[in-house]
């Protein structure tokens, strides 16, 4: 029994998009808790330790790595939004057919690419 | 001795009345999350710009106050019900199961404590 092939064989089966995705939105869900946890130590650091707590964890947000981490969970937030969107409209029981999922899956794909980018574009003009 | 199957027990009892509940906080949730995402994302996206008197003048101002904590509390509502969901998958030992989706509520609704009481005192106390 156990020398059956399990299906579908991950090491095997190429995972279609939707199901990546599908995988994307847990990881980025979990991915968006950990920050939600920095930002909950960030606050709290911030008032009990007041402006010094403050500018240490902004010399972190400031350093390549710190701009990498935050960028990279604001993309995760706005794929995580998007997929979600999907969620919801799929509970009204629509977008199921195949030509949609693929057409969704790559609009979701661009449109959290872009929200990123417009909130980039946003902080640029404001500073 | 019952030689009844499972499905023949559960067969005319009707609905647990609850199977749906999960479902639902999660997505009612989710549209409560839509709009305070993006007023999080443009606000926290400014963060290594400002200084510590903008951040202070941004969370005292309470229309700020007041979405910081609602999104607070919604955020970590939701993140109970995800990481249940992603615990109860792929943690298979019930007893472990049980655990970890307390251990991970409990913490959750602490942190979100302690997130709320934070934004307060800063709030209140700058």
């Amino acid at each position: 029994m156990n020398e059956r092939p399990l299906s579908p064989h991950l090491q095997i089966y190429r995972l279609p998009l939707t199901a990546i995705l599908s995988i994307t939105h847990r990881i980025t869900g979990v991915f968006v808790v950990v920050g939600i946890i920095l930002l909950v130590l960030f606050l709290m650091g911030f008032a009990e330790g007041g402006e010094q707590r403050f500018l240490s964890i902004q010399s972190f947000l400031r350093s390549s790595l710190g701009r990498l981490s935050l960028w990279a969970w604001i993309c995760a937030l706005f794929f995580h939004l998007c997929h979600g969107v999907r969620h919801l409209i799929w509970d009204t029981g629509h977008g199921f057919s195949r030509a949609t999922l693929s057409r969704f899956a790559y609009l979701e794909i661009a449109a959290s690419i872009i929200l990123t980018l417009m909130v980039f574009g946003l902080t640029r003009i404001e500073s | 001795m019952n030689y009844q199957t499972p499905l023949a027990r559960a067969r005319g009892l009707g609905s647990a009345r609850e199977g749906s509940h999960h479902w639902w906080h999660q997505r009612v949730t989710a549209i409560a999350l839509l709009p305070l995402t993006f007023w999080v994302a443009i606000a926290l996206a400014g963060l290594p710009e400002a200084s510590y008197h903008d951040v202070v003048a941004w969370v005292k101002a309470p229309w700020n106050t007041i979405l910081l904590l609602s999104f607070i509390i919604v955020a970590f509502f939701h993140a109970m019900l995800g990481l249940q969901i992603v615990i109860e998958d792929y943690v298979h030992t019930d007893s472990l199961k049980i655990l970890a989706v307390l251990g991970a509520k409990i913490v959750l609704a602490f942190l979100g404590v302690a997130a709320m009481f934070a934004t307060l005192r800063i709030a209140l106390m700058g």
